[in-house]
């Protein structure tokens, strides 16, 4: 099945290489973001009614998130795409580096009861570079099928290979793994990067991912966890929880989230420096973060609106018809013990933690 | 004898033009065809080679980041003295150039700079550049710090000071596993940091081995496509050329599907009875994955210089050495093999040098302790975008190679080479 997977990443990799080849040129813009079933939800919710209302079309490329190739592109002055989908981190970092357009936020449009943009999308969504459409976050699943007996039902449960054997799947990042590790310690959710900031923290970290790390698969596309679930490889594994969702809901998987420890974030769109289509691809941000469109999309998917007058439009799950709210990361029940993935910490920490994870990952 | 030259008549071509001239003008003529017919080749190895490589060399101790942005800070700093906060013409200089790379979106690029060598410096000046266009005159000293105490720390000056030359080893000295400490003193990274070493000796000794394994591989499979009869050996020949031709990922891809522990080997020991099902080997996303999957990769780079040499080597040698007397042993050993020398020369830096730079593979099948260095030059190329310290590791690595070339030429000698 690994074979399968293998295979499919280099057709991936050939199709998006033919498709910069060619695509690039045909479309009049390119929109860049994670693959598999969220960009699936992106095309249902935003692209298709979008094309329909204004005749243009959109070049759809997959990337794994980080800003190196909108690093490649800006400073080889060849910038092929137009709109990325990123992380907050990364769209702080590539503001702050010149790698982004800014974004005047003055342009988007007011909900439907006149509340400016401003105030209606959640606190922090809107920054100079980008603008969110979603919360997602990071939390760990099992198959239900598979685990019999106790069901995991804590972070610390993740790390714990007595009670729970078995290989578990993680993103090859040092991004939330880190927070994951020392929440799985018990340290409460508000503290943990306040413990992060510090080289104790950051030692106490790496010790706790230390006691699993043979038994972790690393994984780096969004759509491997799931994939990795189904066929058995691992008992458990770190996932974007609308992957997960998906899975249940498409394709009837009795996979189970656990929500303690998760570790929310936003997604934001952003346009590269000397983006060829700034203009419509501004268009097609206002388009897109309208009201109903960010509603629209949380029926596709379960990862939570950026704008506060959304929440209450979402209704059915567009082809299952499962109620979306309590799948959503920002429900009530999963919110309980939640931590936001701290922008400012990873700006400053990045560089050292990628590069001790690395080192750490090799030995 | 040279009056008689002088004296004699000057030879002229059939047109009547002195016999020297005309010579010349032809092998001008025939030097410029020569060189037109390699021009195109010249000038496309020169801008997708040459100049790659210059500039990766220059990227390596270039770094022109914060001379460019802070130029006046960087030479007000040279009269610091090292110890307290710099004097308050320094810092209205700093903060002023601070205010204008803030509003020119540029103060991030220093912010990125100097986060590689004291991580916590991002957001320091991010933080700074925000408020940098409302500090006016006064004690600037005893505002920064209230913005920030960091900025007390004589570190951070001394590396603005350190960065504000164009030109730095730090890279160089990091791909060594060492830093500048806050005196400007080289010294060794912390431990948990410290990686590249590890690697690059990892690499050596990982390219050595699979050279030495693809020699005692091909010498064997090489001598019987080189004796046997030219029906049977073409068609053996046809067996070591397909997998050559066959794409790298496909052949990659396959060793997965026969080394994983759910895969045809493991289910074929399980259902043997060899292992139990809960004792399935782990031979791929490792090492020894890495060494397997480049083996077979690399093995006809070895194979096909070993039997371009052995086919001239004729069979009467060994025949000749015989009927003198000696044993067939003696015979392999005296006669035969210093003769296939060259081709055991030309594989083995064939394969090793590809090996040492080897990528895709390692990359697919090395999981976490299969990686080399190629692998993390790739790594500070597309993700930690450090493309500094990845020019720097690729420049060791090939200086690496050029030494190793130079030894062989002194050992072996380039010119006994033989690719075929």
């Amino acid at each position: 099945m690994r074979v399968v997977k293998q295979y499919g990443m280099a057709v991936g990799i050939a199709v998006s290489a033919a498709g910069l080849a060619f695509g690039a040129q045909a479309a009049d813009l390119t929109v860049v973001s994670w693959g598999g079933a969220y960009t699936k939800s992106q095309i249902e919710a935003y692209q298709k009614p979008w094309m329909a209302k204004t005749g243009h079309k959109i070049n759809s490329e997959d990337y794994n998130g980080g800003l190196a190739e909108v690093k490649a592109q800006v400073e080889s002055g060849n910038v092929t795409w137009d709109l990325v989908d990123v992380e907050l981190s990364d769209a702080v970092l590539g503001c702050d580096t010149g790698l982004l357009e800014p974004i005047d936020a003055s342009i988007l449009p007011p909900a439907p009861d006149g509340t400016p943009a401003e105030k209606d999308f959640l606190p922090g969504t809107i920054t100079d570079c980008a603008v969110a459409t979603i919360v997602w976050s990071t939390i760990y699943a099992y198959d239900g099928e598979k685990m019999s007996g106790a069901k995991p039902a804590t972070m610390a449960d993740f790390f714990d290979t007595k009670k729970f054997p078995g290989k578990r799947g993680m993103r090859k990042t040092p991004k939330a793994n880190q927070a994951i590790a020392l929440a799985a310690e018990g340290v409460p959710a508000n503290h943990v990067y306040e413990v992060l900031g510090t080289d104790a923290g950051i030692n106490r970290a790496f010790a706790k991912l230390d006691t699993i790390k043979n038994d972790i698969l690393w994984w780096e596309a969004g759509a491997q966890p799931p994939q990795m679930l189904a066929d058995g490889e691992v008992v458990m594994t770190t996932a974007y929880n609308g992957r997960i969702f998906n899975a249940v809901a498409s394709e009837g998987k009795d996979f189970r989230i656990v929500w303690d420890g998760q570790v929310w974030d936003i997604d934001l769109w952003a346009i590269p420096k000397g983006a060829k289509n700034k203009d419509l691809a501004l268009e097609f941000v206002k388009f897109s973060t309208d009201t109903e469109r960010l509603a629209d999309q949380a029926e596709w998917i379960s990862y939570g609106p950026a704008r506060q007058s959304s929440i209450p439009l979402i209704g059915k799950h567009a082809e299952a018809g499962i109620e979306m709210g309590p799948h959503m990361p920002t429900a009530p029940d999963n919110f309980k013990n939640a931590l936001q993935n701290d922008f400012e910490f990873w700006a400053d920490h990045q560089d050292e933690l990628n590069e001790r994870f690395a080192a750490w990952l090799a030995k | 004898m040279a009056q008689a030259v002088l004296d004699q008549p000057v030879l002229t071509a059939a047109d009547g033009m002195p016999l020297r001239v005309a010579l010349r003008r032809a092998e001008r003529r025939k030097r410029l065809t020569a060189f037109g017919l390699v021009a195109p080749l010249l000038i496309f190895i020169l801008i997708t080679f040459a100049m790659p490589i210059l500039d990766m060399v220059l990227r390596s101790v270039h770094d022109p980041v914060v001379s460019e942005i802070f130029p006046r800070t960087g030479a007000a700093l040279q009269s610091w003295d090292g110890a307290a906060m710099p004097d308050e013409p320094t810092l209205q200089v700093f903060v002023e150039e601070m205010a204008k790379a803030y509003d020119d979106r540029t103060v991030g690029k220093v912010a990125t700079r100097m986060n590689y060598e004291i991580p916590g410096t991002h957001s320091l000046f991010m933080k700074t550049g925000r408020r940098a266009d409302r500090l006016k005159d006064g004690d600037l000293g005893a505002a920064l710090i209230e913005i920030d105490k960091d900025w007390e720390s004589p570190e951070i000056w001394a590396t603005l000071e350190r960065l504000s030359s164009p030109y730095t080893l730090s890279f160089y000295l990091a791909a060594l596993d060492l830093q500048y400490n806050t005196q400007g003193e080289i010294v060794a990274q912390p431990e948990e940091r410290q990686i590249y070493k590890m690697l690059f000796w990892r690499t050596l000794w990982v390219s050595l081995l699979i050279t030495g394994i693809c020699l005692l591989l091909a010498y064997p499979i090489s001598y019987l496509l080189a004796t046997l009869p030219t029906k049977t050996s073409n068609l053996l020949m046809i067996m070591v050329l397909l997998p050559f031709w066959t794409s790298l990922l496909v052949r990659t891809t396959s060793w997965i599907v026969l080394l994983q522990t759910e895969g045809v080997l493991n289910d074929l020991m399980v259902w043997t009875g060899l292992i139990g099902d809960d004792q399935r080997l782990q031979m791929i996303y490792n090492m020894t994955g890495t060494v397997v999957a480049m083996v077979h990769i690399l093995l006809p780079f070895m194979v096909l210089p070993l039997f371009s040499v052995m086919k001239t080597i004729s069979p009467s040698y060994m025949r000749a050495a015989e009927s003198l007397g000696a044993t067939p042993a003696r015979a392999f050993w005296r006669i035969y093999f210093p003769l296939t020398i060259p081709g055991i020369g030309a594989g083995s830096l064939l394969v090793f040098i590809l090996a040492i730079g080897y990528y895709i593979t390692p990359a697919l099948v090395g999981g976490r302790t299969g990686q080399l260095i190629s692998n993390f030059i790739a790594f500070h190329m597309q993700k930690s975008l450090n493309w500094g310290l990845a020019a720097a590791l690729a420049g060791l690595l090939l200086l690496g190679v050029l030494a190793l070339y130079w030894l062989y030429n002194r050992l072996v000698g380039i010119d006994n080479m033989k690719l075929g």
